[in-house]
């Protein structure tokens, strides 16, 4: 059998979170009643004219900068015409030949590898209205539209064909994801639709440098989603060359349900959008001065941040990826370093514990109930031998759901550390004499049998008896 | 060279239904369009820059302010056919 080599390129969209839409001054709030974020400008009015929001226009520039793109001096806006009830223009305002930004690049880390993942374009446009279905999509006769999405200001962030596995696009968009969230223009949420992607994808013979034909998959509402469309479309592919079919260019969309991608050819006739420069809009000359102004505001970025925590903490570089993941994550970090001064126990805490209950209730990092100072106070509880690792673990669960400080929790619950060696011998040498074949087993080399006695006084203790003297106490009576 | 195959697509494209006379003129009418055009690529436009735009204006914009909505009432007064606060259209696949 060939081996086939697969070739994905990623088309992600993502909302700016402006207060107004991008050329008229309807509010961008998401929700709301249907058609009530609505005015003349995105409703297409015959008369009203677009004018564009330069903060959207500062926003594509902090996000091209921030993914490394060379920012046009001159652009324009051009109408992308097509017939269809999401734009009640029936023209939607984009960018073609002269985007804001070309030439950019991120990295992706896969199995320990850096690879530079290259990125065509970046341009602006509005997003479109949405339709909503009563019954089943494929029965209703009728289509009804909500604009009030239509008009929010929209970036296009087009990747070079240089993905080559569904995990490298995942990847990427979860680094993309990332940049994005760091300069701050979005909130990037695949749920709410502010962060959308398609994937144009192919595959050929392993070694082949000609492009193989590829088809378009849209409607991926997830990462997951996207990896499994991408598997099962690479699949798809692939079985259908084996069998000696050909691939035809199209669309195809994702199905959820069923798990597969499905044909969405439609009778009309191939694109032909018609670009033309929007006569409505003037050319907007960037001032480079402009450009450097929003680059020295840009925050430091994953990348330069990771590389900051392995060179000043010592972490390991899988520790100062995770933590440099989301901005606020990072920040919460570094406040419980500046008040506990040893990052690798508290990287442990945060990507353990802390990252496992935030996950579990769904509570976001800057509205967690432990603060930093909290955090810290626990730790030095235990580097003082108040309470054991293991008791700290349960007093952290606590502080979680209650908010309360560790200390407080601790005196609450009795669960001060026992290091009375008189009150931890009387412990062992009961369970001593309460487990005579663990004892014999122990004293026969058998060393296994420690961890059982060990288990027992712990439990005995309530967890409470300091693990190392009973340890050193067992092992002086056996 | 526009060709009556070339105005069918366009009419397509631009949802125009058209009869075989109007498909003949608008054949000849573009063809005529096209022809002045010829005579303006003789021009020698070495040293003019090409443009996006005709009038002399760049960089309009517009502070990032939220006004005054249609009220629900007004937005939907011109539509065709209304489904509670949704304008309804024919479904296009």
């Amino acid at each position: 059998m060939i081996q086939y080599e697969t070739v994905i390129g990623l088309e992600v969209h993502v909302e700016l979170k402006t207060r107004s839409k991008i050329f008229c001054h309807s509010t961008t709030a998401f929700g709301g009643e249907p058609n009530a974020h609505v005015c003349p400008g995105c409703l297409g009015l015959p008369g009203a004219l677009p004018v564009i929001n330069k903060s959207v226009v500062e926003y594509a520039i902090r996000a091209a900068l921030a993914l490394n793109f060379q920012i046009a001096s001159f652009t324009k806006f051009d109408r992308k015409n097509y017939f269809y009830p999401d734009m009640a223009k029936n023209y939607q305002i984009s960018q073609y030949d002269l985007p804001i930004a070309e030439h950019g690049y991120l990295n992706i880390e896969l199995n320990g590898k850096t690879k530079k993942i290259g990125i065509t374009r970046l341009h602006i446009e509005e997003d479109t209205g949405k339709q909503v279905h009563q019954g089943s999509i494929t029965t209703t006769p009728f289509s009804l539209v909500d604009y009030n999405r239509s008009g929010v200001p929209l970036i296009e962030i087009v990747s070079e064909p240089d993905l080559r596995s569904p995990e490298e696009a995942y990847e990427y968009l979860n680094k993309l994801k990332a940049i994005i969230l760091y300069t701050g223009v979005s909130d990037c949420k695949m749920e709410e639709g502010s962060l959308r992607c398609d994937a144009n994808v192919s595959v050929r013979p392993a070694g082949s440098t000609k492009l193989g034909t590829k088809t378009e998959i849209k409607n991926m509402n997830s990462f997951k989603a996207l990896q499994k469309a991408l598997t099962y479309e690479i699949e798809r592919q692939i079985e259908v060359l084996e069998e000696g079919g050909r691939i035809f260019q199209e669309t195809r969309t994702w199905d959820e349900e069923k798990g597969i991608t499905i044909s969405m050819r439609s009778k009309e006739q191939a694109h032909d959008y018609r670009y033309m420069p929007d006569p409505d809009l003037v050319p907007l000359v960037i001032d480079r001065e402009w450009v450097e102004e929003i680059r020295r505001s840009l925050p430091e970025l994953p990348d330069d941040r990771k590389e900051r925590y392995v060179r000043e903490y010592g972490l390991p570089a899988y520790d100062a990826m995770v933590l440099t993941n989301t901005r606020e994550l990072a920040d919460y970090f570094e406040a419980c370093v500046a008040a506990y001064p040893n990052p690798k126990t508290v990287s442990n805490w945060v990507m353990g514990d802390l990252s496992r209950l935030l996950n579990a209730s769904g509570v976001d990092i800057t509205n967690c109930s432990i603060k930093p100072r909290q955090l810290s106070e626990l730790l030095q509880l235990i580097d003082k031998g108040t309470i054991s690792g293991k008791i700290a673990k349960t007093v952290f669960e606590e502080m979680f759901a209650s908010g309360k400080a560790a200390e407080t929790i601790v005196k609450e619950k009795g669960l001060v550390q026992i290091s009375d060696e008189g009150a931890i011998t009387a412990i062992v040498e009961e369970v001593i004499a309460n487990n005579q074949k663990s004892v014999d087993d122990y004293r026969a080399g058998k060393d296994k049998a420690l961890g059982f006695l060990v288990g027992q006084v712990m439990k005995a203790s309530k967890g409470k008896a300091n693990p190392a003297l009973v340890n050193k106490l067992l092992k002086e009576r056996l | 060279m526009i060709t009556e195959k070339d105005v069918d697509h366009v009419a397509l494209l631009a949802r125009l239904e058209i009869t075989s006379k109007e498909r003949e003129m608008y054949t000849n009418q573009l063809n005529d369009i096209l022809e002045y055009f010829q005579s303006l690529q003789r021009l020698d436009t070495e040293n003019v820059q090409p443009t996006a735009y005709v009038l002399p204006l760049k960089n309009v914009y517009r502070e990032d302010q939220v006004g005054d909505h249609l009220p629900l009432e007004e937005a939907l007064a011109n539509c065709p056919d209304r489904e509670e606060n949704y304008f309804k259209v024919p479904k296009i696949v």
